[in-house]
């Protein structure tokens, strides 16, 4: 394995699901492709920036990167390994060094556990030692008071609970991080707080960064590259200037035309 | 002035604590008007929408001040006529479009649920009244839809079904909480022209939450900016965006990104403003325990 070989390699890629929409009263549901022959590359220590319109495939993307789905097609290397068909006891060294975090704050926090609990348990799972200290450090990352250790899901801001997802994940100090949607539910503040911070692992940890986002500011802000997938197809990727400044597909188009601008004379923007 | 929800000097406090969490708010949404409420994460956006809907969480408590829907006083009715006025009259479009449906019910079912168990309609009505609704909130096949379950539809649909189950009651208010933060730009500008045209159209006064400025000025007339529960500004749109009047509105717009400029933005708020505001926040709470 040399240090420049990328840390994320797919090719091939296929995933195809059952489609229940389609399915006949008796027998199988036919198969859906929903991911469709991906190829890329994710360097050490870069930020690689998904975009795409809602359903096009990004969170599947994102799940199957992290073994979280099986692929039916192509491969998947991680630090120069085959992940994409092995079991789960052969992924358990890949599960600490990869982390997600997810879209949904409420629903993938336990809302019957306390923040602290919440944080130390995958690093008690993981053997790690210290896990209050970790769990505490984790939550002065992320710009939350440390109080908040001892409070319920429910008792959380949409955003402090979003926060807390992101403790959750860097605590336990991956070597990639996925991070689907996590900002979009903040305000600008405390998504350059993220943002930053993100950055700050990336420099300092040797973080490998892949950020998904409807968001293209953010991207803008954050990645070095970004791929725009479209019906579950990569239409575009490339350095973020080269994208941004010169799309080539329409829709990449269609996506910067979208973003609201905070001016209420934006021309027609609603018509 | 006929506004239709006015909220005056609203104060609340967690349990177990003296902190406010929402400190002395002076709000007011007029019939037929779309008012912007924005601030950061945690500043008690959420907070507000809850109180008027009466569905503060059990830890908050109201300790000063009134909710006043069409000119009578929520906070002083007794329980049951006060959920029956707000669920005449006030719908909420939810935050999180991704768990505010139950997984386990059919679409159908949860639009009719509130038209039957709170409005007292016949089921053949309120199925006739959902079927419509799909149809004003432009879902091809709303008979399927009404039959299929949540994780059969994208994020765009369901919130669609949302702002369907919002209207469906005819309200005068609706408190849209963020109602496009978990949606792709594309899917945002179809879903914030369909709320307009909707509010447009029903004449409906609304409060929409959100944290982006951007969409502010495409949707609001009006605009309340929310720190640390405390209201900072309360301007026209058109005026806040010529020149913003308070501080932390300034830095604020300032840290609001255009992609066209990606390194002047997404910078925090400057932190010389936040000290500034949190020191008149601090403030205004010694006078409030003076009175
Ligand atoms: N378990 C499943 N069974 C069948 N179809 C699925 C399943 N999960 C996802 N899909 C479909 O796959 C497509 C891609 O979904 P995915 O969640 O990856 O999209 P996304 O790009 O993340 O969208 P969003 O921006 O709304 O989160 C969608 O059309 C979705 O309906
Ligand atoms: N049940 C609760 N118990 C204790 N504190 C709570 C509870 N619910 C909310 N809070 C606190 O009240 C404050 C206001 O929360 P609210 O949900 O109104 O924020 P918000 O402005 O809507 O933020 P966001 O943009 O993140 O949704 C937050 O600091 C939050 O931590
Ligand atoms: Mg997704
Ligand atoms: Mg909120």
């Amino acid at each position: 394995m040399s240090e420049d070989e990328p840390l994320v390699s797919v090719r091939g890629l296929e995933v195809a699901l059952p489609d229940l929409t389609r399915k006949p009263l008796f027998g199988k549901a036919p198969p859906i492709k929903i991911l469709d022959r991906l190829d890329f590359d994710i360097g050490r220590g870069s930020i690689l920036g998904i975009v795409g319109q809602s359903g096009s495939g990004k969170s599947t993307l994102g799940r199957t990167m992290l073994r979280l789905i099986e692929p039916t097609g192509g491969t998947i290397r991680f630090a120069g390994q085959d992940i994409s068909h092995l079991g789960e006891a052969a992924l358990r060294p890949f599960r600490r060094q990869a982390q997600m975090i997810f879209q949904d704050p409420m629903s993938s926090l336990n809302p019957r556990h306390r923040v602290s609990t919440i944080i130390t348990g995958p690093l008690r799972l993981n053997g790690f030692d210290r896990v209050k200290e970790r769990a505490a450090e984790a939550l002065d990352h992320v710009g939350l008071p440390r109080s908040f250790l001892s409070r319920y899901p429910h008792e959380l801001s949409g955003g402090q609970r979003q926060r807390v997802g992101i403790a959750r994940a860097i605590a336990m100090r991956p070597q990639f991080i996925l991070a689907d949607e996590i900002v979009s539910g903040l305000d600008v503040s405390s998504q350059a707080q993220v943002l930053n911070l993100l950055e700050k692992l990336v420099r300092e940890l040797d973080l490998t960064l892949a950020f998904i986002s409807h968001d293209l500011s953010v991207i803008r802000r954050l990645c070095s590259h970004v791929m725009v997938l479209y019906r579950g197809r990569i239409v575009e990727h490339g350095p973020v200037e080269t994208v941004f400044d010169r799309p080539q597909a329409a829709y990449t188009r269609e996506l910067l035309d979208a973003i609201p601008l905070p001016d209420p004379n934006q021309a027609n923007w609603l018509a | 002035m006929n506004a239709f929800l006015a909220i005056r000097n609203l104060s609340a406090i967690l349990r177990g604590g003296s902190q406010r969490v929402l400190r002395s708010v002076d709000l007011a949404v007029e019939a037929g008007e779309v008012r912007g409420l924005v601030g950061e994460s945690g500043a008690g956006k959420s907070m507000i929408g809850k109180a008027v809907l009466g569905i503060l969480p059990s830890a908050v408590s109201i300790v000063e001040g009134e909710i006043l829907l069409d000119g009578r006083n929520l906070l002083a009715m007794p329980q049951k006529e006060r959920r029956r006025t707000i669920g005449t009259v006030a719908a909420l479009i939810p935050q999180d479009p991704l768990t505010a449906l139950n997984p386990s019910r059919r679409i159908g079912r949860q639009i009719t649920d509130r038209l039957v168990d709170i409005l007292g309609w016949t089921e053949a009505n309120a199925s006739a009244r959902a079927l419509e609704l799909l149809d004003e909130v432009q879902i091809q096949n709303p008979q399927r839809v009404m039959a299929s379950y949540p994780h059969e539809l994208s994020g765009g649909m369901r919130q669609r079904v949302l702002i369907a189950a919002a209207f469906a009651a005819n309200p005068k208010l609706i408190i849209a909480d963020e109602p496009t933060t978990a949606l792709d730009v594309t899917v945002q500008k179809q879903i914030l022209k369909l709320i307009r045209e909707m509010q447009a159209r029903h004449g409906t006064a609304m409060l929409f939450v959100t944290h982006d400025l951007g969409v502010v000025s495409k949707v609001c007339q009006k605009l309340s900016v929310l720190y640390s529960g405390k209201v900072v500004e309360d301007r026209a749109v058109s005026e806040f965006f010529a020149e913003p009047r308070h501080a932390y509105s300034k830095a604020l717009l300032a840290a609001t990104p255009k992609y066209t400029d990606p390194f002047a933005s997404l910078l925090p708020v400057d932190e010389a403003v936040i000290a500034s505001v949190d020191a008149e926040v601090k403030a205004a709470d010694r006078e409030w325990r003076h009175v």
